[in-house]
């Protein structure tokens, strides 16, 4: 007999491990709808191109050139091969600024979900499973952190801490605990009622294996789906404090700081405003289709949450 | 129904002690206003002089009750950099704000709700699709590149739409489309998926059983339902909105809170940045306090669970 592929496929998914064939499920099942394919492929090249593009392109950021400047991009009129999208008030290579500007963005927004979502996954559990006087402690706190206004708090943490990509991620990530941490409080105060927590608690289990062997794996998909859909909202905010001046200090390129710089050109050099943007809305779209897709496949409870 | 009341009062009253605080604190951190107030070659003595005054030499929390003790009674402190009280100054600015909130919000919802029933009802469809995607879209843009780029299009190049500045209405639509658009897109998919949640339900199906004409199944025994999501998020929105509208109005050289909060930061400005940060963290909790209210209306059971 000759197996084909897809029950081969079935084959090798049987024979991993639990948490790989998880993920191999999870990977199947989203791969499934076609616009969260897309964003995740899109998502992909956007990763691999931020990773791998000095070795295509290697033009430097930061490199002035006073002889050249405002060159539209190449196809139009007056487009320089050397400058594939143009260049900037002072020469500068706007292709190589949007290339190094997607590090920034990437790197501010995955770095500060993860922090949050630590922050948020410790105060949930311990809110959720503790219950009692804690829980309305974390659970007060987090009501204050909702009605601060969010973007005061960054912009007015920032001026204290002065801007560096460090304490960007320390501030994004941390007034972003509030919304992982009552999730996962919910899901904990569900979850410690179900039979299988009984029943650990019942063979004796403390509370701490209780928690990270039992609990914690069932909150993994509202955290996924979650934790993608926020990426997107700190890559915004992230280019918004960058476009106030409060971001990832010069002279890194960030695409917030493009748009400020460019705005001032406005009139002579649309690709200085236009070019950076679309590259902000290409990166949230695909993570939005991903994220989109990851909660229909995994939790179609979450709907109403964000976004 | 008292109960469920107070209970939301006592809530709204630790969140707003809570983030005076907050706040008081975070800004004291953010060093020394006196020295920016004095011209560089002050001396020690001048300095020390000068704190000693506006009592920056005592201890945290007597300067923090000194501030709070005041603001019950609506005295904000004197701005360090205008040399006006600081509410004086908000007070002049905050109609800005919330005009072009309310503008952006009202845009919104008005586009948003329509479209978002039509397509939960139309599921499938092509119209359906057609506007999900451009919600999709629509939350993919930052909403100050938007703004941006709407300057570049109607003022720059078609000069159909003044670049800045407020006053006339046509100064207010750039802003309030860009700010509105995110808030639609967001809306829209709120408005379709609790829609689809509640057409599914059974007291749905008997209205359609009752011979009921579909225009009023949908149009008032399943909005209403759907409405009671759509009030919080709309409700919770709007208290975001009016702090949130700090970059389009840089962006717009709108003259609200948005802009004088910035300008403020930098300046070190400590009184005033306090009281924005206060101010908007009172309306937002008011917003939420009048959603909850209306919840009594809306949703009978919400108080009558919390009574019990």
């Amino acid at each position: 007999m000759t197996p084909n592929a897809s029950s081969l496929y079935q084959y090798s998914v049987e024979r991993l491990g639990p948490p790989l064939r998880l993920m191999a499920d999870t990977i199947q099942e989203v791969a499934r709808r076609s616009s969260a394919l897309w964003g995740g492929i899109m998502l992909c090249i956007i990763f691999s191109t931020s990773l791998l593009f000095p070795l295509f392109y290697e033009v430097d950021p930061l490199a002035q050139d006073l002889l050249a400047r405002f060159l539209p991009p190449v196809w139009l009129e007056g487009g320089s091969r050397s400058h594939l999208l143009g260049t900037d008030n002072l020469g500068r290579d706007v292709l190589a600024r949007i290339l190094y500007g997607s590090r920034i963005s990437l790197s501010v927004g995955f770095s500060a979900v993860l922090l949050g979502e630590f922050v948020g996954i410790i105060l949930g559990l311990v809110s959720g499973y503790y219950g009692g006087k804690l829980d309305s402690l974390i659970m007060r706190t987090a009501d204050i952190f909702m009605a601060y206004p969010f973007m005061l708090l960054t912009i007015s943490v920032i001026a204290v801490l002065g801007n560096s990509m460090f304490n960007l991620i320390l501030v994004l990530g941390i007034s972003d605990w509030v919304i992982y941490a009552r999730t996962i409080r919910g899901s904990v105060l569900s979850l410690k009622e179900k039979e299988f927590v009984e029943a650990a608690r019942a063979a004796g289990t403390r509370n701490l294996p209780i928690i990270t062997r039992h609990i914690l794996p069932n909150v993994i998909s509202p955290l996924l789906v979650l934790g993608t859909l926020r990426v997107a909202n700190i890559i915004i905010w992230e280019s918004g404090l960058s476009f106030l001046g409060m971001g990832v200090p010069p002279p890194a390129p960030s695409w917030g700081r493009m748009l400020a710089d460019g705005r001032l050109y406005i009139s002579d050099a649309w690709w200085l405003v236009t070019l950076p943007g679309l590259a902000i809305m290409l990166t949230i779209l695909s993570i939005n289709l991903l994220g989109d897709g990851l909660r229909d496949a995994l939790d179609p409870r979450l709907r109403n949450v964000s976004n | 129904m008292f109960r469920y009341l107070l209970k939301r009062l006592w809530h709204t009253v630790y969140v707003v002690i809570g983030i005076s605080a907050i706040s008081f604190f975070f800004i004291h951190l953010s060093g020394d206003p006196v020295m920016l107030m004095l011209p560089g070659d002050a001396s020690m003595q001048e300095v020390e002089h000068l704190r000693q005054k506006l009592g920056f030499n005592d201890p945290l929390y007597v300067q923090y009750w000194r501030f709070i003790s005041k603001a019950v009674r609506g005295d904000f402190g004197e701005s360090l950099y205008y040399h006006v009280p600081a509410m004086e100054l908000i007070l002049e600015r905050l109609p800005a704000s919330l005009e072009l909130s309310f503008a952006a919000m009202f845009l919104a919802l008005l586009v948003a709700v329509p479209i978002g029933i039509i397509s939960a009802v139309y599921r499938g469809s092509a119209l359906d699709m057609g506007s999900m995607l451009a919600a999709l879209f629509g939350l993919s843009m930052p909403h100050f590149w938007l703004g941006i780029m709407f300057i570049m299009i109607f003022s720059v190049k078609l000069g159909w739409l003044p670049t800045s500045g407020r006053g006339t209405p046509a100064q207010l639509i750039m802003p309030a489309v860009a700010l509105a658009l995110g808030l639609m897109a967001m809306f829209a998919r709120l408005t379709r998926s609790v829609m689809l949640e509640v057409l599914s339900l059974d007291y749905i199906r008997t209205a359609r059983a009752k011979g009921l004409r579909e225009f009023f199944v949908i149009g008032k025994h399943a909005l209403k339902n759907a409405l009671i999501p759509l009030v919080t998020v709309a409700g919770m929105q709007f208290g975001l909105l009016i702090g949130g509208t700090v970059i389009i109005e840089t962006v717009f050289a709108w003259p609200g809170v948005g802009r004088l909060v910035v300008q403020a930061i930098f300046n070190r400005d400590y009184p005033l940045v306090q009281s924005i940060v206060l101010i908007l963290a009172l309306i937002f909790v008011a917003v939420n306090l009048l959603v909850d209210i209306l919840y009594i209306y809306l949703d009978p059971r919400i108080s009558y669970l919390e009574d019990e």
